[in-house]
């Protein structure tokens, strides 16, 4: 009986040590189930400039230095930030020195050196690349490794804020070795590549469906020897947002689901559920309405949208544009579609604070339909016996596009009857989320071709230096044939006054001034009507109560911090 | 063999004045309890789809933000949509589209079944080619043909027809062209079994002209056919459309018809079913009535009824 008993207690001696040893042991957890319901088209985001893809290569591929959660900087590959302070930038900002932490190896096993690093530099300017990730590259003149552990880059002017180039998830390392063939024209060609990166994160991509789902198992090479606690991540793409936010908060088939852009009454039943819940963080995503200052008459065929269809015939007329922001009563469209995840907004960079104006509150966060309508009378456009606006045979009706979402799609009849109050027509068209954001040069519905005369969706910036982000609206950055349709300045605004404040932004460093700078490049957007702000969007994304460690980032990639996941005891 | 006497039966009745051969279809029909549960169905559903909008005065599209996810009261007595919009009013003018699109398809693919049918039934050197050509349309995939169409000819009929006007005539077509085939089997099918009886050959004998004998002997005999698969045609024709505007191809996302109703509702379930069980309801009593009446007719006009 003693023995019995000696023998029991060894048994759980036993079993307690093997336990607290598979604790900390990677792989252990299984496997970890994600769901975007747009689905990911590629893992290489140098070719996309999709959310979807920046997130789901942010798994794979890592940058230099990411952002935490609170928008500070944190190193990934190297041993600290660099700083004035510790020496790693250059007193006259001309250049900065990443120091690369010893012994990370890539997935394969190989070493990573700064020869990837300066390889990634040359991918992305690579002439005919169509890099979706140029403006992080912006004024960078060289990159340099004096050995193989130390990154030098030299900008070409004072970089007051240096953190762009290799920061953040827009601007992961790949692999020299991997991608070296495939540069320039070739890029989009390489799909074994593409698909399947390797990376230094902590999973690797096992296969991948594009469009559909991915699975990744557990990167043996790791640095981290202890992580992740997972051995497998699926990542389902597909479907729409509210069976995303019913898989993991009513039923808890999967463990997280990204972008919860569903009507908040709805979000909150499920949420009764208890199986899981919602995490928010507010950012810098703010919905906008774009409009187009090129013609999108579809009579025009393949000119359509670009320099030479020549002017919008109505959103040319700055009247018409501030009009139609006048018209527009944010907090209804806030209550009726985001709830506690939305604020009313006039500014295209809402946040931080620093850089967060309120010139144009005054006027513009408030519904005024009275000087809305005094505007376009003045103007010139007359209402028609149809109650429409028009002036010389050009009739202010819009054809409105955004993506397949029900937010949305309320968000455009709320939006469609505000203008018919003052005489402007809307036309609602949406497509599906996968093709709107989907980037295929040959489809005519996505965002980048912008094949209407207002299109609405959400974009946002990495980090807390919204610089490179003010920089998509440079005249050069239009979206045309000749660049494959990857210019990020979807709007078409196109001002050499706005382009000169943005080169003297580049070469302010004093903090005050740097943000005084943005705020008026920000308030030069919306007072001239590159587009009309509506709201102001906290991350939302819900979770498993059985999935532990997530820290929602607004800064990032939300999956930051994928390593440190772990299934919830 | 007794078949073949039955048959002879109608064209002998047609010499009889038609109002008869009416008033027999007629009781025939009312025979059958479902058909004529059906008919009254479907006669209110129309009524109400295109009358109701006089009583019942509240604009489907107007926009009341107060007022939004509303239970069934006095005022909105199908609830309102989380935008405030009366569900009562979008279920009606859901109706009219639905309907229409329904009723036009249908008829734009019995068209085109009867036509490919008779033709390929009745003249034999068509068949094969005819019959090939309903292969290939068979074989077509329908989404993906109907994502080219959209995407082809979208921009166009918009330009020529307006958003709405436009798109209608676009998914009528869509919807006709792709729904004909199995009409077009059937038809060919009876055509085929009839043409080979003894009046067609007294016909023909009789010196009477091949498209004379086609209207007047071939078509009556095999209408009981037509018109049961124009009855599923309306159901089939309305469930596409649904499954359409489910997908974001059909209308404009603020323009109601059943399916988009019923797909912007799909969310909602849990808050406010009404938005789902008023459109779900009128879609499955549409195409159930439409189903009963095509039974119905059936066995009114089959030949070996009448005789009773």
């Amino acid at each position: 009986m003693k023995n019995l008993k000696l023998l029991l207690a060894g048994t759980v001696a036993a079993l307690a040590f093997a336990g607290s040893a598979a604790y900390a042991a990677p792989g252990t957890d299984g496997d970890l189930k994600i769901l975007f319901w747009q689905a990911v088209s590629t893992m290489n985001p140098y070719l996309s400039g999709g959310t979807k893809e920046v997130y789901a290569s942010s798994m794979v591929i890592e940058p230099l230095a990411r952002y935490d959660e609170k928008g500070g900087l944190v190193p990934t590959l190297v041993t600290e930030i660099p700083t004035v302070e510790n020496g790693g930038v250059a007193k006259d900002l001309m250049s900065m020195t990443w120091k690369i932490k010893p012994g990370v190896k890539w997935s394969d096993g190989t070493p990573f050196t700064a020869d990837d690093v300066i390889f990634t530099w040359k991918y992305c300017i690579a002439p005919d690349g169509g890099c979706a990730q140029a403006a992080q590259y912006e004024g960078v003149k060289s990159v340099e490794a004096p050995d193989p552990q130390t990154v030098k880059i030299t900008f070409t002017e004072p970089k007051p804020y240096p953190y762009s180039a290799f920061v953040g998830a827009q601007s992961p390392v790949i692999q020299k070795k991997q991608f070296e063939n495939c540069v320039g024209a070739k890029a989009p060609g390489c799909t074994s590549a593409n698909f399947g990166p390797i990376g230094t994160g902590p999973f690797v991509v096992k296969e991948f469906k594009p469009n559909d789902v991915i699975t990744l198992t557990a990167n043996t090479n790791y640095r981290d020897t202890a992580k992740p606690a997972f051995a497998s991540v699926t990542l389902k793409g597909g479907g729409d947002a509210a069976s995303a936010a019913r898989a993991v908060l009513e039923t808890g088939e999967y463990d997280y689901a990204w972008n919860m852009q569903v009507e908040p009454e709805i979000l909150a039943k499920m949420v009764a559920a208890g199986k899981g819940k919602l995490v928010t963080s507010f950012g810098t995503q703010v919905e906008r309405i774009n409009l187009n200052h090129y013609n999108a008459d579809p009579s025009l065929g393949a000119k359509r949208s670009t320099k030479d269809a020549g002017p919008h015939p109505s959103l040319s007329d700055p009247a018409v544009r501030r009009a139609l922001s006048l018209a527009i009563d944010r907090d209804i469209i806030v209550e009726a579609g985001y709830g506690a995840a939305g604020k009313a907004t006039c500014n295209i960079v809402p946040a931080p604070a620093a850089v967060a104006s309120t010139k144009n509150d005054s006027w513009c966060l408030k519904q005024d339909l009275v000087a809305a309508n005094k505007l376009l009378d003045d103007a010139g456009w007359k209402k028609g016996p149809d109650g429409i606006r028009a002036k010389n045979g050009v009739k202010l009706s819009y054809l409105y596009a955004t993506s397949t979402n029900s937010v949305r799609q309320a968000t455009q009849e709320l939006v469609k009857d505000m203008w018919s109050q003052i005489g402007v027509g809307a036309e609602l068209r949406n497509a599906s989320a996968s093709v709107f954001f989907g980037g295929d040069p040959a489809s005519p519905d996505t965002f980048q071709k912008f094949y209407a005369d207002v299109e609405m969706y959400t974009n946002n910036f990495d980090g807390t230096d919204p610089e490179k982000y003010l920089a998509e609206w440079l005249c050069d950055k239009v979206p045309s044939p000749a660049n494959g349709w990857q210019g990020q300045n979807i709007p078409r605004y196109c001002n050499p006054a706005y382009d000169k404040l943005v080169g003297e932004l580049s070469k302010t460093a004093e903090l005050d001034k740097r943000a005084a700078l943005a705020k008026q490049l920000n308030d030069m957007l919306t007072e001239e009507g590159a587009h009309i702000p509506l709201v102001h969007r906290g991350s939302v994304s819900s979770h498993s109560l059985k999935l532990a460690g997530v820290k929602m980032n607004a800064w990032d990639s939300e999956l930051w911090n994928v390593a440190d996941w772990s299934r919830a005891k | 063999m007794t078949d073949a006497t039955v048959a002879t039966a109608p064209p002998a009745k047609a010499a009889t004045p038609t109002r008869s051969a009416l008033a027999d279809i007629w009781r025939q029909f009312r025979a059958h309890r479902g058909g004529v549960v059906g008919l009254i169905v479907f006669t209110f559903i129309v009524l109400a789809v295109f009358v109701g909008p006089y009583i019942h005065r509240v604009a489907p599209n107007a926009i009341n933000i107060r007022d939004k996810n509303q239970w069934p009261s006095l005022a909105h007595p199908f609830g309102t949509d989380n935008l405030g919009k009366d569900m009562l009013a979008q279920v009606l003018a859901g109706g009219r589209i639905s309907l229409a699109v329904g009723i036009t398809a249908m008829l734009l693919a019995l068209f085109l079944g009867t036509l490919v049918g008779v033709v390929s039934g009745y003249i034999r050197r068509l068949d094969g080619p005819l019959m090939r050509i309903t292969d290939l349309f068979l074989a077509l995939p329908l989404l993906p043909l109907l994502l080219v169409i959209l995407m082809l000819f979208r921009d166009t009929l918009r330009a020529a027809f307006g958003p709405e006007t436009g798109i209608f005539i676009l998914i009528v077509f869509v919807i006709g062209i792709t729904s004909w085939m199995h009409t077009a089997r059937i038809v060919r099918g009876d055509v085929l079994a009839v043409k080979s009886q003894e009046f067609i050959l007294a016909a023909k004998s009789s010196g009477m002209r091949e498209y004379r004998i086609i209207l007047k002997h071939i078509l009556p005999n095999v209408l009981s056919s037509i018109m049961v698969s124009a009855t599923l045609g309306i159901a089939s024709a309305i469930i596409t459309e649904s499954a359409l505007s489910f997908l974001g191809l059909g209308f404009p996302s603020d323009f109601p018809t059943w399916g988009r109703l019923l797909f912007d509702g799909a969310n909602f379930l849990q808050l406010t079913p009404s938005r789902v069980l008023w459109p779900g309801l009128a879609i499955s009593a549409t195409v159930l009535s439409v189903n009963y009446m095509g039974d119905a007719i059936r066995d009114a006009l089959d030949p070996r009824a009448l005789k009773h």
